[in-house]
């Protein structure tokens, strides 16, 4: 597989190259892992993979600093791994065991971390939107300068509740920023039969909120667009809205035979676009890295996503009388 | 002809307000739409404009004057031309379509010491001092006692802040703490909702208010999927401290879609907590409770109840704790059971019932969850009946579950079916009559006793 069409110079250091190789690659090999644990019957449920999607999260994690807070969809487990949440506990949460981030009672689509700064992990489409301002609103309460990642898709924009949102983030300067992650399809629904615009970032400027379109294939991109996006709502100027364009390579759950589109336009994708592709390439080209420094990476993130498996096989499922904690603080 | 113009009843509950300012004098013609007066009710000061032309013959009620009943005759107006005593006068009809219910004054406080049940932990030390204080201002009392407290308190909701509250609930609060901390939203309760979730995981403990909690259903998703399942699902990290707070239950005269009690709808969910007040003391009590509580807590208010008068204790700081039911009453024969404005019915009922012989315990449950059932199964243990009353819908009421729970619990104490009074099993009419119909009353109360002492 080669993505060598949108390989350009880059300023970019060999350390940070490098390391969004790291958190993509861990990602893609993580989902493919749960993917498998999944068909073994030990991940039940809903369980949505993030393949094809890695260079969003992972660009934009780049861009945040510490005490930004991060929150989305079902589609969560990108999200955690790029934040730095542990493999093991979000694999163990995925089998439900006690070793899990939420103790195993939240599942794949239910995970938060204090520690981190992560807000969930959401069931409802599109209901962290107004969640993810409303932790702005705490920040900016608090005066303390940090932002707030808020995912969603583009299904998610078309629910009520995140131009409810655009219009109080945008009254009271709300340090959000919300990433649209377009991957084309909403469950089997493609963008073009359920939204007039083809353009969500656009839907903002009814409320004076500057966005832009995002190449999400390209984590440089996504990187660039995130520090602009950042330095906005940082200096005070309120939200701010990135329509990232990406695409899953995954069907929307793993029950999804996706027979809304052609296997000729997965592939297509997969094979000029894909994300990991395109930092390999450029890592080679500007001999940032060998071909045996590479595999040395893959080696370790194999082995990291391995014993997060062999973790979440291992924990123990929940005592009994987890069913009755953590209703009541 | 002379007729006259009555003090108009300005909101769905007026029964009465403060003639404040006359802005017209004896002897000035009006038209119709001049303003004549400023009337202030017990949530606003409103602009009264004259409906027909004429002279203004007479005042009859000066400015400043308090308390004036709804259609109490306020002013003469004569024709042009007319002198004053002429004709005999004829009532002028009244700005709003009918008076508003008159009959809900005379109730006994559920704190009055005769009430007061002696085996219980009082509310407060013996000896305190006492202060008459509406519903409204208890509440809004407890929000500025927690906000001076508390930073990371606030108010959110439609009208809080400029208005200063469409029920005045929130009288003061925008001079005393600023806009930083008592925001006016706009009209989009899934949103506002959404966002004070956010900030409740941020750190803050934001007070919603809605309007009424009519429009609460429109947030929902937010409340229960949002608010009250992340403890859970987050396996205890990270959950939702926040009040959600407002009018429940029936007005008067707003039809269907403004009049329904959700005491049972929101009593079914694990997560959150459900508190219900009557008296002045416990609104403040339990609001001040539930604004430290670490839960999101809904919040149940009445409007019939905002502008009336119990005495409060003067502490400085009185809370009431959440799952501790109160004997309002104690009583022999039978024991009811009720909660919010049901309490109205139930404590009337009982003074009736009390003039034939028949002694009702009667228990105010306070907060739905938790829920003080060994308060009620030991009351029904001794009575050996029960009543439940309640203004909600019939089927999956809240007199329901405690029906069952008794019936499991206590099943051969009782020697009478259980008997739950609730609201008609229709939505609210909007005719006098038929809304009269729909509701609870103390007869149905004082009938349904009846039939379980088999009198």
């Amino acid at each position: 597989m080669a993505a060598r069409k949108s390989v350009k110079k880059t300023n970019v250091s060999a350390e940070e190259l490098t390391e969004h190789y790291r958190s993509m690659l861990l990602i893609r090999r993580f989902e493919e892992k749960a993917g498998q644990l999944y068909g073994m019957g030990l991940i039940g449920g809903f369980c949505h993979l993030y393949i094809g999607q890695e260079a969003v999260v992972v660009g934009l994690e780049a861009a945040a600093e510490e005490g930004d807070k991060r929150l989305t969809s079902y589609r969560d487990h990108g999200h955690m791994l790029a934040c730095g949440m542990d493999a093991g506990g979000v694999m163990a949460e995925l089998t439900g065991r006690t070793g899990g981030l939420s103790k195993g009672k939240g599942g794949s689509m239910h995970m938060f971390s204090k520690e981190k700064n992560f807000y969930g992990g959401h069931g409802i489409v599109g209901a962290q939107v107004p969640i993810g301002a409303g932790l702005a609103f705490a920040d900016k309460y608090n005066g303390n300068g940090r932002v707030s990642f808020t995912y969603f898709g583009d299904g998610a924009s078309n629910q009520g509740q995140v131009y409810e949102t655009f219009n109080m983030a945008a009254l009271w300067q709300l340090p959000v920023i919300f990433v649209i992650e377009n991957n084309q399809y909403a469950m089997g629904t493609s963008q073009q039969r359920s939204s007039v615009t083809p353009d969500i970032y656009t839907r903002g400027e009814a409320f004076g909120i500057p966005g832009e379109a995002v190449d999400g294939m390209s984590v440089l991109a996504v990187k660039e667009a995130g520090d602009r996006a950042v330095a906005h709502c940082r200096s005070g100027k309120g939200p701010y809205i990135l329509e990232v364009k990406t695409y899953r390579y995954r069907g929307h759950s793993m029950s999804d035979p996706a027979k809304y589109r052609t296997r000729e336009e997965v592939q297509k994708m997969r094979e000029e676009r894909d994300p990991i592709e395109q930092v390999r390439t450029l890592l080679l080209d500007h001999k940032y890295a060998t071909e045996d420094d590479l595999k040395a990476i893959d080696k370790e993130i194999k082995a990291v996503v391995n014993e997060a498996a062999d973790y979440a096989r291992n924990s123990p499922e929940p005592a009994l009388e987890e069913l009755w904690t953590d209703i009541y603080a | 002809m002379a007729t006259e113009i009555l003090m108009p009843a300005l909101s769905p509950t007026m029964e009465e307000g403060t003639l404040a300012k006359w802005l017209v004098k004896e002897g000035d013609t009006v038209k119709s739409g001049d303003v004549m007066a400023e009337i202030e009710t017990d949530k606003a000061t409103m602009e009264f404009e004259a409906v027909d032309e004429g002279v203004i013959g007479k005042i009859l009620i000066a400015e400043g004057t308090e308390a004036v009943k709804v259609n109490t005759a306020i002013a003469i107006l004569l024709e042009d031309g007319e002198a004053l005593d002429a004709t005999p006068v004829a009532a002028a009809p009244s700005v709003a379509a009918s008076p508003a219910p008159a009959a809900r004054a005379t109730v006994s406080s559920p704190e009055s010491p005769v009430a007061a049940a002696a085996e219980q932990t009082p509310d407060w030390p013996e000896g305190t001092e006492l202060v008459q204080t509406t519903v409204r201002v208890a509440l809004r009392d407890a929000m500025a006692e927690e906000m001076r407290a508390d930073e990371n308190v606030f108010l959110m909701g439609e009208e809080v802040a400029e208005y200063e509250g469409a029920y005045k609930i929130s009288q003061g609060l925008l001079d005393e703490f600023g806009a930083k901390r008592v925001i006016d939203t706009p009209i989009t309760e899934h949103g506002f909702t959404g966002i004070a979730v956010g900030a409740a995981f941020g750190g803050l403990k934001p007070i919603v208010e809605f309007m009424t909690f009519n429009f609460a259903m429109q947030a929902m998703d937010q409340i229960i999927n949002s608010a009250a399942k992340t403890l859970y699902m987050s396996g205890g990290q990270m959950g939702a401290p926040m009040v959600f707070r407002g009018a429940n239950g029936a007005a008067s005269r707003v039809g269907a879609q403004h009049s329904q009690c959700f005491a049972a709808w929101y009593m079914q969910i694990p997560g959150l907590k459900v508190v219900t007040p009557y008296s002045a003391s416990d609104a403040k009590g339990l609001l001040k409770s539930a604004i430290r509580d670490p839960n999101p807590v809904i919040f149940l208010e009445n409007e019939m109840l905002y502008g009336r008068a119990f005495d409060v204790p003067k502490l400085d700081d009185f809370t009431v704790p959440f799952g501790k039911a109160k004997i309002c009453r104690t009583g022999t024969d039978v024991t009811i059971v009720s909660f919010s404005i049901g309490m109205q019915y139930a404590l009337e009922a009982a003074d009736k019932l009390a003039e034939d012989g028949i002694s009702a315990e009667v228990i105010d449950l306070r907060t739905l969850r938790p829920m003080d059932l060994p308060t009620v199964i030991k009351s029904v243990m001794k009575t050996n009946r029960l009543v439940t009353v309640e203004e909600g819908w019939p089927q999956g009421s809240v007199g329901s579950y405690i029906a069952s729970e008794v019936m499991q619990q206590a099943f051969d104490y009782l020697d009478a079916p259980i008997i739950t009074c609730t609201g008609k099993d229709v939505p609210m009419p909007y005719a006098a009559n038929l809304e009269k119909l729909a509701l609870i009353t103390t007869d149905e109360v004082i009938a349904a006793v009846k039939q379980v002492t088999y009198r």
